[in-house]
């Protein structure tokens, strides 16, 4: 029985999923969420993730949510399969580390902006600029720190691509088409490491 | 060369890891970082944690921060000691999706009340009422959903006590000595757990490195 990735393909969280499919060439079923008719909020759905959000995700019998934990998953289960995206033993210590770095200080203050620049144009929203300045500050602080570590490893969580890196796309990727990109240009190292992944 | 965590008796985040050191029996030195004087800020302590937060830690030449990387790591390279706080293969996934939920979903809400609540008032600062207000009721749903949860499973991420419940530990201590407490007392799967899991020995230790300060 094939994998199944129940989410919306705009959805930045389901896209982590995705990518670490593609990584590991494994098929997978992807099974759409009508977001904008509420069907994560629907009890059918709420049986998959009790927080009605997306993406969750069936192996056989295996049922998961929140995306880290479904990447974590695949990284381990398939670890022979297509790109190794952890470490073994004590290397994967600091993979850890900047794995927890992406989710508690990178993505908080990138996630506001995206929201502020990015979803609430498609919904016909109003920016709030006082948000953007606050987390643009956020951001940058986060980003010099970045830069210092590129200098001393080639990605984030040592000398190979892992989960470490591999957080950040969705949300990189979404910023990058805003005016938030100028952070990441500033930032040599930051700025060809984005480029690379 | 014995472990070493960087960080305050008070710091919730530095409590999971010592909660986590003491249920595996691990010998550790506690070096203090004066955060009242800015100590996690300065240039010697950036060097440890370049986000200048407590706690940072070093085994041998291992050096890491972010205290669920670092419970992580103690799990697994000392599985074989004191208490399992992680599982190897498929019921992992599940422990992982439980580890995810206390840091996606209960600790930012927990965090800022217990900001709001037991921080504020320690500081002399005044509580926000419109923050308590707003983030109260989405504790609540969260914890319906651990209800339901622990209806299934005697604790989050399996029916043994992992890291997917020690990391609820030190913000759930704090939160259950102000109002809030009423939360968990209403929910009676969630009530049981959470004094299950205060009561546990490695606990008591932790709490008692914060009354000798």
């Amino acid at each position: 029985m094939v994998m199944k990735v129940h989410g919306a393909v705009l959805s930045t969280a389901a896209m982590r999923v995705f990518a670490t499919l593609y990584e590991k060439d494994l098929e997978f079923e992807f099974v759409p969420v009508d977001m904008g008719a509420g069907e994560h909020k629907q009890e059918r759905f709420l049986a998959l993730n009790p927080f009605g959000q997306v993406p969750a995700f069936e192996d056989g019998d295996l049922q998961l949510f929140e995306s880290r934990a479904i990447t974590q998953y695949i990284a381990f289960a398939y670890k022979d399969k297509g790109t190794p995206l952890l470490c073994e033993g004590k290397p994967m210590a600091t993979v850890s580390v900047w794995m927890e770095v992406e989710a508690h200080q990178f993505d908080t203050a990138a996630s506001k902006l995206q929201w502020e620049l990015m979803f609430k144009s498609i919904f016909g929203m109003a920016t709030d600029a006082a948000v953007v300045e606050e987390n643009e500050a956020k951001l940058s602080k986060v980003l010099d720190v970045y830069e210092a570590r590129l200098s001393q490893s080639k990605y984030m969580g040592g000398d190979c691509f892992t989960l470490a890196d591999l957080h950040h796309l969705p949300v990189l990727t979404n910023l990058m088409g805003t005016t938030v990109k100028k952070l990441f240009d500033a930032r040599p190292k930051v700025s060809a490491w984005a480029a690379d992944i | 060369m014995v472990m070493k965590v960087y960080g305050a008796v008070f710091s919730t985040a530095a409590m999971r890891v010592f909660a986590a050191l003491y249920e595996k029996d691990l010998e550790f030195e506690l070096v203090p970082v004066d955060m009242r004087a800015g100590e996690h800020k300065k240039e010697h302590f950036l060097a440890i944690n370049p986000f200048g937060q407590v706690p940072a830690f070093e085994d041998g030449d291992v050096k890491l921060f972010e205290s669920r990387a670092i419970t992580q790591y103690i799990a697994h390279v000392y599985a074989g000691k004191g208490t399992p706080l992680v599982y190897e293969g498929k019921p992992m996934a599940t422990v992982g999706v439980w580890m995810e939920v206390e840091a996606h979903q209960f600790d930012p809400l927990a965090s800022k009340l217990q900001w709001e609540l037991v921080y504020k008032p320690k500081f002399g600062m005044a509580t926000d009422a419109a923050v308590v207000e707003e983030n109260e009721p989405k504790l609540a749903k969260v914890l319906d959903v651990y209800e339901a949860r622990l209806s299934q499973s005697k604790y989050l991420g399996c029916d043994y006590f992992t890291l997917a419940d020690l990391h609820h530990l030190p913000t759930m201590t704090n939160l259950m000595g102000t109002p809030l407490k009423k939360l968990f007392d209403a929910r009676p799967k969630v009530s049981a757990w959470a004094a299950d899991i205060m009561a546990r020995p490695a606990w008591a230790k932790v709490l008692a490195m914060r009354n000798q300060q």
